[in-house]
């Protein structure tokens, strides 16, 4: 099998998550290469074929020429497989691929088993086993599913691509994320609120226990879209990502995007009324109860003791 | 202008999920049903850019059985003009490549300007829909919105990328525009708005006119994950069960110290 990783690229810098690609590529045993539009300043450590188009040509968002390469580097290679992340990168650019090279897509892979990818589906409740039907297919992978045990390695043989950069859409700049407040990834203690705190009322229930505890409080991502929590105290992939000694999840599904980022806290607690919520699965205590009764209820007993 | 939004109705994600008797998706009945989450900030930022424009039709489109024309009368009371209702009560059946095929025959020789839709579905999540309609049409693209602003054939959007940082896009109409959570605040429909949309045309089309594409992928099975244990469930009373994580914490954590 051969297989063609799509690495990535961003503000002038090669993001790690290329190693993840590389180990998928190891698991399902096929011989690869990799296509990056980056420079050569910041390559992969990859012993193989790296495929180069220059992002002062190709722009760093330019769906349409970075399609076009792609598919004419699966052309040349005769590629079996084209492998993304799931990222807004990678679910931006492959089903534009797909479509091209008239192949099935698999999303957000988890797993491999038994030979066929393994995706989530209602929100990480439940799991769903794909077979593809073209000869040729396009996959991403669920950020942090796979990824090496050891630092990526090895000097690739670069190859530059030439080519046309025109694209339809014009890629203008990158708006930094909004600094200041809370810093999070410093906060020993964190009590986050999600969804299941009802109203924006109830987030002062989560403060006062944080305040209780000596911490900060939190939110995801739903909770800061509504406006009830501000953005900067936003835990997950497009927010903060915290590894506090304590983080306490009160009323939080669990989505994949607020996992990646407090997953690695040293002592999780979740309070959900649903057991079958995927915080579960990061959780090392899991409180089922309705946090409207319950945070209060253990603020009070923290504050007495 | 004519735009089209595209939507799914999806159960709540809080729903006690059980797998189906094939075993290869949910089972469809004793689930609270909704729009889905993304779907709504597509249909009001479509709604917005009428209001902006004034002289603007707005369709909104869904594929599914009967039951999927509640959540399109939600969308015609939040202020979309028609409804384009594609009868297929094996929806759930279809791979997103499909379900982008049949959107893409209904919108082909309908000269749409902007086509808006979520990100992706909460139940399916594939994130490929959207632009996977985009490039049956020939039409460009941007995923991932979550700021939009038009003015005269141009549209200036905001990416949103890992770690809160944007990418700032200026794109041409025609173009399919996939929305993020937080684009904008979805409205709520008035109960004037709800009488009106009882008079809104709400078309229903057979799914067999439109679809000309074969599967290109199937599901072999739908499972729960296994339960990584380690975890210890506590429940009962709330005030034990506050004393009770009050003694983890103190055994296990020094947080209490």
């Amino acid at each position: 099998m051969k297989i063609v990783l799509v690495a990535e690229y961003r503000d002038g810098k090669l993001l790690g998550s290329y190693g993840e690609l590389i180990d998928f590529a190891d698991k399902m045993g096929g011989e690869s290469v990799m296509f990056l539009v980056g420079n050569d300043t910041d390559l992969p450590k990859y012993d193989g074929v790296v495929y180069l188009a220059d992002a002062e040509n190709f722009g760093e968002y330019n769906p349409d020429a970075h399609k076009k390469l792609i598919v004419d580097l699966v052309g040349k290679e005769q590629a079996d497989m084209v492998v993304f992340c799931h990222s807004s990168y990678g679910w931006d650019l492959a089903p534009r691929v797909a479509f091209a090279l008239k192949a099935a897509q698999v999303s957000e892979i988890v797993e491999i088993a038994d030979g066929l990818p393994v995706t989530p589906v209602c929100n990480a409740k439940l799991r769903r086993t794909v077979k593809v039907k073209t000869p040729q297919s396009v996959v991403t992978l669920q950020s942090g599913a796979f990824g090496l045990t050891e630092e990526p390695a090895g000097s690739p043989v670069i190859e530059k691509i030439e080519g046309n950069g025109e694209g339809r859409i014009e890629f203008t700049g990158y708006e930094e994320a909004e600094s200041g407040g809370v810093d999070l990834s410093k906060a020993q203690i964190i009590v986050s609120a999600g969804r299941g705190v009802g109203k924006p009322e109830n987030v002062e229930m989560i403060a006062n226990l944080a305040k209780a505890l000596g911490g900060e409080y939190g939110a995801s991502r739903p909770v800061v879209d509504s406006e009830w929590v501000e953005h900067n105290r936003q835990v997950g992939t497009t927010g903060q990502t915290v590894s506090p000694k304590l983080y306490v999840a009160c009323g939080i599904s669990g989505a994949i995007q607020h996992l990646a980022g407090m997953k690695k806290s040293e002592f999780i607690v979740a309070v959900n009324t649903d057991r079958d919520a995927p915080i579960a699965e990061a959780a090392d205590v899991f409180v089922v109860a309705d946090l409207k009764e319950f945070v209060p209820l253990l603020t009070e007993k923290i504050q007495s003791l | 202008m004519k735009i089209l939004v595209c939507i799914k109705q999806v159960p709540d994600m809080e729903s006690k999920f059980k797998v189906d008797t094939a075993g290869t998706w949910y089972e469809k009945t004793d689930l609270a049903w909704r729009m889905n989450e993304y779907d709504e900030y597509a249909v009001e930022q479509a709604i917005q850019l009428k209001e902006q424009v004034k002289d603007a039709d707005l369709t909104v489109l869904s594929v599914g059985g009967n039951q999927v024309k509640e959540t399109m009368k939600k969308a015609l009371a939040m202020g979309c003009d028609r409804g384009a209702h594609i009868e297929d009560d094996s929806s759930s059946d279809k791979e997103p490549f499909e379900i982008a095929g049949i959107i893409g025959e209904y919108a082909k020789d309908k000269s749409f300007d902007l086509i808006f839709t979520g990100m992706q579905s909460q139940d399916r999540g594939s994130a490929q829909v959207g632009i996977l309609v985009a490039e049956q049409l020939d039409m460009s693209a941007v995923s991932t919105v979550v700021d939009f602003s038009y003015s005269d054939g141009t549209v200036n959007v905001k990416r949103e990328l890992e770690g809160g940082v944007k990418a700032c896009i200026t794109a041409k109409t025609p173009l399919v525009v996939t929305c993020q959570l937080g684009l904008n605040t979805p409205r709520y429909p008035t109960l004037p708005n709800i009488m009106k949309a009882k008079k809104k045309e709400l078309l229903s089309l057979p799914v067999e006119d439109l679809l000309k594409v074969e599967p290109r992928q199937e599901t072999v099975k739908v499972y729960f994950p296994e339960k990584k244990g380690g975890g210890l469930v506590l429940e009962g009373d709330a005030a034990e069960l506050a004393d009770k994580l009050i003694q983890v914490l103190k055994e296990k954590t020094a947080v209490l110290a």
